[in-house]
């Protein structure tokens, strides 16, 4: 059963340097404050995993958290670069990143795999690009038709981090609108953190939603607005002027930095 | 952007849209990355195409945004869809299991064949200018039926070899994908803010096929990284309508106002 903990005593408590962890969220639902958690923490050496790194991969990225990037899109969705992910990659800026980069096709099955506790997933892709030669994947034979295919090896985080609408307070957790890959990374994580934006007695059944269950789950946290800028379906909008606004911010490492300082290190629990 | 736009005229990326929006007839089934792409598919059901179905890969299906999307998972998207599936869901059910007839993608970098970068600028392992990598392209390009890329064209662009190939149009040409096992025809159309380029049939090489009004077949060599073929039957595309342009500018109107 899902323990019910607060943000920071569940990263303080599951997050560990050196990890592997996955915050994921596809647009919707981006779990940022367990990220500002975790660079109030001061982690380290983290090898982060995400389908599409945005604003908060870019933040902890530039505040050194990161060893190794995992991904498959890394930009500012709608507005351009991510600036101190491409500072890091560029200029080695606050720290050489190692990157193990995929197609979002082979992350999502990587996941899937993940979570069915198997070692690989399989697709038709990658062959012929230029990506085959640079990441882990390989090339593999049906053994039923001889088609030659594309094996990516599954994802198994330390934590998985994902943001969600309810909870009941027996942790069990739903979510609804563009659900990703939420599930998913879950599942496929040896342990999983989801903020939630508000628990309720007992939940409602709700056409369309995804529910996890509480046994499957190792902390839930209550974490309101926490997903903010990107946004929480039902509950509050994509703050778009805000992603316009993190182009400027982060192109400067000064300007980020002080950014950081007033909006993360000196700034409790508010996304 | 263009400070004002006179009844009658339009700008070049203007055009550029319009021609891709025409090329989607009604009633497909469309997987469509953000940016232009997302603005022609938005145009074509807003114009000739209103029964086009709309795919993104946060996994929305049959969107029917009010509002131009700024990024591929909005909420409107969600809202206004036929079906809300994950995002594994959505690249091996719908995608690779071949149920969608046109990839829309833009990219940084094309070459004669149709292959597309959207990785780095530079090398790969200490890059000049590190772009945001292939996301959903690459498998897009593998399984749609056909793949539609829209990109302005200029010598930067249009490459005599890409500096990473991120995407298979058609490999290293004919039977280059067969090869690979993917299925679809490929890049069948590349829009761009002069033209339409088209891949020849027996080499897949892309071919200059159509000219936007006012373009010459000299300025599209001349922004072209690689020795352009002109198709004999070179075509004049038709400028945009009123009600086309109407349509898209009141996208950027509703851009602008986000």
């Amino acid at each position: 059963m899902a323990e019910l903990l607060t943000l920071a005593d569940a990263v303080a408590s599951f997050v560990e340097d050196g990890q592997t962890i996955a915050l994921e969220g596809f647009t919707h639902l981006i779990p940022n404050a367990a990220g500002h958690e975790i660079v109030r923490q001061g982690r380290r050496d983290l090898t982060l995993v995400r389908m599409t790194p945005d604003i908060v991969y870019d933040q902890m990225i530039g505040a050194g958290c990161a060893r190794k990037l995992i991904f498959s899109w890394g930009g500012n969705p709608g507005v351009g670069s991510l600036h101190r992910f491409r500072d890091a990659v560029e200029h080695d800026w606050p720290a050489p990143i190692e990157l193990e980069e995929h197609s979002h096709a082979g992350m999502a099955a990587a996941y899937a795999a993940g979570a069915a506790n198997l070692p690989f997933a399989v697709l038709r892709g990658y062959r012929g690009t230029d990506l085959e030669s640079r990441t882990r994947v390989a090339r593999i034979d049906c053994p039923f038709t001889g088609e030659r295919l594309s094996a990516v090896p599954s994802i198994r985080p330390d934590v998985g981090i994902v943001h969600a609408q309810k909870a009941d307070e027996r942790g069990n957790v739903q979510l609804w609108g563009i659900t990703g890959v939420q599930k998913e990374v879950v599942l496929a994580s040896a342990r999983s953190i989801v903020t939630v934006e508000e628990i309720v007695p007992e939940l409602e059944a709700r056409p369309g939603a995804v529910v996890l269950p509480g046994w499957a789950i190792t902390a839930v946290a209550l974490a309101p607005g926490g997903a903010h800028p990107s946004y929480a379906h039902g509950y509050y909008e994509r703050d778009n002027a805000f992603y316009v606004e993190w182009d400027a911010i982060s192109r400067d490492r000064d300007l980020f930095r002080a950014w950081m300082q007033e909006h993360v290190y000196e700034t409790a629990d508010i996304a | 952007m263009t400070a004002v736009i006179e009844a009658g005229t339009y700008t070049a990326e203007e055009m550029m849209v319009v021609a891709a929006a025409r090329r989607l007839r009604d009633g497909v089934t469309c997987f469509v990355g953000i940016g232009a792409p997302s603005r022609a598919a938005n145009l074509a059901r807003r114009t000739h195409a209103p029964g086009v179905v709309l795919i993104y890969e946060s996994g929305t299906i049959g969107a029917k945004p009010q509002h131009l999307p700024l990024s591929i998972g909005d909420g409107e998207l969600a809202e206004t869809a036929d079906a809300v599936v994950s995002v594994p869901e959505i690249f091996a059910y719908w995608l690779q299991g071949g149920r969608i007839d046109v990839g829309f993608l833009g990219a940084a970098q094309i070459d004669r064949y149709g292959n597309l970068n959207s990785t780095v600028i530079g090398d790969y392992e200490h890059p000049a200018v590190r772009l945001p990598g292939g996301g959903g392209a690459p498998e897009i390009a593998a399984s749609c039926h056909e793949t539609f890329v829209l990109l302005s064209q200029s010598r930067r662009t249009f490459v005599e070899r890409l500096d990473f190939r991120s995407t298979v149009g058609f490999g290293d040409g004919i039977g280059s994908r067969e090869l690979l096992g993917f299925s679809g025809s490929g890049v069948t159309a590349v829009i761009t803010d002069l033209g339409v380029l088209e891949p020849d049939a027996s080499t897949c090489e892309l071919v200059l096929t159509s000219l936007h009004p006012g373009v010459d077949a000299d300025t599209v060599r001349a922004q072209t990284g690689w020795r352009l073929r002109v198709s004999d039957t070179l075509l004049e595309g038709a400028p945009p309508t009123q009600a086309e342009l109407s349509a898209l500018r009141s996208f950027r109107t509703m851009e602008n106002g986000a």
